[in-house]
C-alpha cells in the first residue's frame, strides 16, 4: 500500500509540476529564459536612465557645453576613431542576430561561426575604447565633464564586457553542440543583451562626441 | 556501537550542506526568514543603543561620532536587511505554493539572491570593526557622505553592501515575475491568483525600476569619494540636490516595496479569520497597482525645503497616493464586517496592522501640505510617522504573515498564549515609544541629534520612549521562546490549520520538494474554500 502511495505521488508529481514545464515548449512564445533577460533589461535601462538623468542635470546646470578652458573637452573634433569603433559594435549585432537566425533553423556551424565573429568584434571593441581611453586627455576627476564622461562609457564598457563572455559561453557550449533550432534560449536572451548594449552605446556616441 | 554513533553526524553533515547549496524556493525562504530575525536583533540593538543616550540629556554613553553610526546603521540594517528580506522570504516560500508552482522559474539564481544578503549585510556591519560604519544617516546626502566629512571606510563599505543588495533584490524581481508570469497551474489566472501574488508583482516591478536608479546613485557617490569625482560637489560644477534627486526615485517607492507584500500578507488573514472573502479582489488589485504607478511621482516631497522642486505638483501628487491605500482600508474592514471573526495571532497582528498603519498614513498626509511640511521636516514628527509605518505597518505585517504561515513551514502550531503575550507587549512598546515622537515633533526637537537642552522640555518624552523602545525589545523574547518551543513540542498542524483559502493550504505542512502531489480544481480566487465546500467540480487529478 505505501509503495502503491508513493508510485502516486510520482505520477502526480508531475502533473502538479506542469507549470514548471512551460519553459520547454508546453507553452508557446518566449522562454523563461528570454522572458527573464527581458525584465532584467528593464532594470539595466533604468540603471543607465540614472546615468544620464546625473547627465542631462549637469550638463544643463553647466552652460556652456563641454565647458570651456581644456581643449580635451572638445570631443567631437575627433570623432573619427569613435565613429570607426561604433561602426564595429553596431556590426557586431549583425554577427549577433545572424547567429540566432541560424541556429533557429537548426544551423549549429553557421551559429558558431556567427557567434566568433560577435565575440572577436566585441573584444576590438574594449580595447579600441582602452586605448580611447588612453588618448583622451582628460580623466575622471576632470570636473563634471570627466566624471560623467567616464561613468557612462565606462560603465557601458563593462555590459560590453559583460556581454563577451556570455557570448563566449554561448560560442563554447556551441561548440559543445549544445544548442539546437528547439533549445536555444541562451542564444537567445545573450542576443538581446547584447542588442541592448549597442542601443546603448549609440545613444552615448551621439550624445558624447557629437551633440 | 561506532557506526551508531557515527551516523547521526554524518546525517547532521549533509544536512547542513543541503541547507547551504539549497535551491528549494521553500528552504531558501526559511533562510531569508533566520537570516532576517538575526539582522533584526543586530538593527534593535543599535536602535536601543540610540533610545539609551537619548533617554536623559547629555551625553552618558555614546560619543556624537558613535550616535551617528548607530542610528544610520540602525535605519540601514533595519530596511535593507530585515524588512525588505523578511518580505522576499515570505514571497518565496508562498508565491510558489499559491500559484500552484513546483519552485521558481530560476532556482540557482534565487540561491544567489539570498546568499547576497548574509554576505552584504556582513560587509555593512564590518565597518564598526575598520574604524567607524556609516555615519552620514541611511539618506547618505552628500556632502555628509563626502570624503570630507565621512572620511573612515564605513562610508564605502556601505555603498558597496547597498549595491549588492540591491543587485539582490533586483535578480529576486526578475524570477518572481518569470516564475508568476510563467508557471501558474492550469486555471489559476491571473484574476485567480491571491493578493500575497498581486502585491509580489507590483513590489517587483518596483524593485525592478526603481533599486538600478538608486545604484547609479551610489556608483556616482563612490566615484565621488574615491577617484575625484564631482558629481555631488557643488564646489566642482556639481549638484548636492541631484543626489537627492536620484536617491528619493529609489527610496520612496521603496516604502512602497517594503509595505504592499507585507499588505498582500494582511489580505491573505483577514479573509480567513473573518470567514469571509476579501471584500472587493479586484479594487485592491487595482488600488495595489495605483499605489505602484503613483509610487515613481511623490519622491520629490522629501525635499521641499530645498527649495529646487516643483512644490504643487509633488503637494497633490502625495495627496493622491494617500487614496489608494484608503480604498483598501476599506477593503480590510468591509472584509472584516459582520464576519466570524476569530482572533487567533495572526488575526491579532493583521488588527494591529491596521490601526497602527492608520495612524502612519494620517501622520504622513500631515508633510503633504507644504506649509505644515516645512514645519515638521526633519523633526521627530517624521521619525514618528516612518516608524508608525515601518514598524507599525511593515513589521506588524511580517509578524501577521510569520504566525499564519510557520505551521505550514514547520508542520507545528505555535502556540496562542505565547503569541498574545508576544502581541501585546509590542503594541504597549510600540506606541510607548512613538507616539511621544508626534509631540517632540512639533515641539521642535530635530532628529539625529545625539543631545538635547535639559530645559527644553523634551525630557519626559525623551524617557517615555526608551521605555517603550526597551519594551519592544523585551516583546521578542515570547516570540523566540514560542518558536523554540513550538518547533519541539508544538501541535502538530495538519495540511490546513486555519481553514485557509489558497493553494499553500492544498499540500501537507511542511510541503513535499515538490510542493504538490495534487491540486485542487482553480475555478475562483478561492480554490480551497471551493474544495472544502463541493462548490467545484472533481479535482484536478
Amino acid at each position: 500500500m505505501s509503495l502503491a502511495s508513493a508510485d502516486h505521488g510520482v505520477v502526480e508529481h508531475d502533473a502538479g509540476a506542469h507549470g514548471a514545464t512551460g519553459a520547454t515548449g508546453a507553452h508557446k512564445g518566449l522562454g523563461n529564459p528570454v522572458l527573464g533577460m527581458l525584465l532584467f533589461i528593464v532594470s539595466e535601462i533604468m540603471f543607465f536612465g540614472g546615468l544620464f538623468a546625473a547627465y542631462f542635470s549637469l550638463r544643463t546646470a553647466t552652460g556652456t557645453w563641454p565647458p570651456a578652458g581644456n581643449g580635451a573637452f572638445l570631443l567631437h573634433e575627433e570623432v573619427l576613431f569613435p565613429a570607426v569603433m561604433t561602426g564595429l559594435l553596431v556590426l557586431s549585432s549583425v554577427t549577433c542576430q545572424i547567429a540566432v537566425w541560424r541556429i533557429r533553423r537548426g544551423d549549429r556551424k553557421g551559429m558558431n561561426r556567427a557567434l566568433l565573429m560577435t565575440v572577436l568584434l566585441g573584444a576590438i571593441f574594449l580595447v579600441g575604447q582602452a586605448y580611447d581611453y588612453t588618448q583622451l586627455g582628460f580623466g575622471i576627476a576632470d570636473g563634471v565633464f570627466g566624471s560623467t564622461f567616464y561613468i557612462l562609457t565606462g560603465f557601458h564598457g563593462a555590459h560590453v564586457l559583460g556581454g563577451v563572455l556570455m557570448l563566449a559561453v554561448c560560442l563554447y557550449r556551441g561548440g559543445l553542440g549544445q544548442f539546437s533550432a528547439q533549445h536555444h534560449d541562451m542564444v537567445e536572451a545573450t542576443s538581446i543583451y547584447w542588442h541592448f548594449v549597442d542601443v546603448v552605446w549609440i545613444l552615448l556616441f551621439s550624445l558624447l562626441y557629437i551633440i | 556501537m561506532a557506526t551508531t554513533a557515527l551516523r547521526p553526524a554524518v546525517q547532521q553533515r549533509t544536512s547542513l550542506y543541503e541547507w547551504l547549496t539549497t535551491t528549494d524556493h521553500k528552504k531558501i525562504g526559511m533562510l531569508y526568514t533566520i537570516s532576517s530575525f538575526i539582522f533584526l536583533a543586530i538593527g534593535g540593538l543599535l536602535a536601543l543603543g540610540v533610545r539609551t543616550e537619548l533617554a536623559q540629556p547629555g551625553l552618558q554613553f555614546l560619543d556624537e561620532s558613535t550616535y551617528n553610526q548607530l542610528f544610520t546603521m540602525h535605519a540601514s540594517v533595519m530596511i535593507f536587511w530585515v524588512i525588505i528580506p523578511f518580505l522576499a522570504g515570505l514571497g518565496n516560500y508562498i508565491v510558489p505554493l499559491q500559484i500552484g508552482a513546483a519552485d521558481m522559474a530560476f532556482p540557482r539564481i534565487n540561491a544567489l539572491s539570498f546568499w547576497m544578503i548574509p554576505f552584504s549585510g556582513l560587509v555593512v556591519i564590518s565597518g564598526f570593526l575598520l574604524g567607524g560604519a556609516a555615519d552620514a544617516g541611511w539618506t547618505a546626502y552628500p556632502p555628509l557622505s563626502s570624503i570630507k566629512y565621512s572620511p573612515g571606510p564605513g562610508m564605502n563599505l556601505w555603498i558597496v553592501a547597498l549595491i549588492l543588495i540591491g543587485t539582490s533584490s533586483i535578480l529576486g524581481a526578475v524570477n518572481f515575475l518569470v516564475t508568476i508570469f510563467r508557471m501558474r497551474a492550469p486555471g489559476m489566472t491571473l484574476f485567480r491568483m491571491p493578493i500575497m501574488v498581486w502585491t509580489i508583482i507590483v513590489t517587483s516591478v518596483l524593485v525592478l525600476m526603481g533599486t538600478p536608479v538608486l545604484t547609479s546613485a551610489l556608483m556616482m557617490l563612490f566615484i565621488d569619494r574615491n577617484f575625484g569625482g564631482s558629481f555631488f560637489d557643488p564646489a566642482t560644477g556639481g549638484s548636492a540636490i541631484l543626489w537627492q534627486n536620484i536617491f528619493w526615485f529609489y527610496s520612496h517607492p521603496a516604502v512602497y516595496i517594503m509595505v504592499l507584500p507585507g499588505m498582500g500578507a494582511i489580505s491573505e488573514i483577514i479573509p480567513v479569520f473573518s470567514r469571509k472573502p476579501l471584500f472587493g479582489y479586484r479594487a485592491f488589485i487595482f488600488a495595489t497597482a495605483g499605489i505602484g504607478a503613483l509610487g515613481f511621482s511623490v519622491w520629490a516631497h522629501h525635499m521641499f525645503t530645498t527649495g529646487s522642486v516643483f512644490l504643487p505638483f509633488f503637494s497633490i501628487m502625495t495627496f493622491f497616493i494617500g487614496v489608494p491605500t484608503g480604498v483598501k482600508m476599506f477593503n480590510w474592514i468591509a472584509t472584516m464586517w459582520r464576519g466570524q471573526i476569530t482572533f487567533k495571532t495572526p488575526m491579532l497582528f493583521a488588527v494591529g496592522f491596521l490601526s497602527m498603519f492608520l495612524i502612519g498614513g494620517i501622520n504622513g498626509v500631515f508633510s503633504a501640505p507644504v506649509p505644515v511640511d516645512y514645519a515638521i521636516h526633519a523633526t521627530y514628527w517624521v521619525v514618528a510617522h516612518i516608524h508608525y509605518v515601518l514598524f507599525g505597518g511593515s513589521f506588524l505585517a511580517i509578524m501577521a504573515g510569520f504566525y499564519y504561515w510557520f505551521p505550514k513551514m514547520s508542520g507545528k502550531m505555535l502556540d496562542e498564549g505565547l503569541g498574545k503575550l508576544h502581541f501585546v507587549l509590542v503594541m504597549i512598546g510600540l506606541n510607548l515609544t512613538f507616539l511621544p515622537m508626534h509631540t517632540l515633533g512639533l515641539l521642535g526637537m530635530p532628529r539625529r541629534i545625539a543631545d538635547y537642552s535639559p530645559t527644553a522640555g523634551w525630557n519626559d518624552l525623551n524617557l517615555a520612549a526608551t521605555a517603550g523602545g526597551f519594551t519592544v525589545g523585551i516583546s521578542l523574547l515570547p516570540l523566540l521562546w514560542n518558536i523554540y518551543i513550538s518547533l519541539r513540542n508544538g501541535k502538530d498542524a495538519g495540511n490546513d490549520p486555519w481553514e485557509g483559502n489558497t493553494l499553500e493550504w492544498a499540500t501537507s505542512s511542511p510541503p513535499p520538494a515538490w510542493n504538490f502531489d495534487r491540486l485542487p480544481a482553480i475555478t475562483s480566487e478561492r480554490p480551497l474554500f471551493d474544495a472544502r465546500h463541493g462548490r467545484s467540480g472533481s479535482d484536478h487529478a
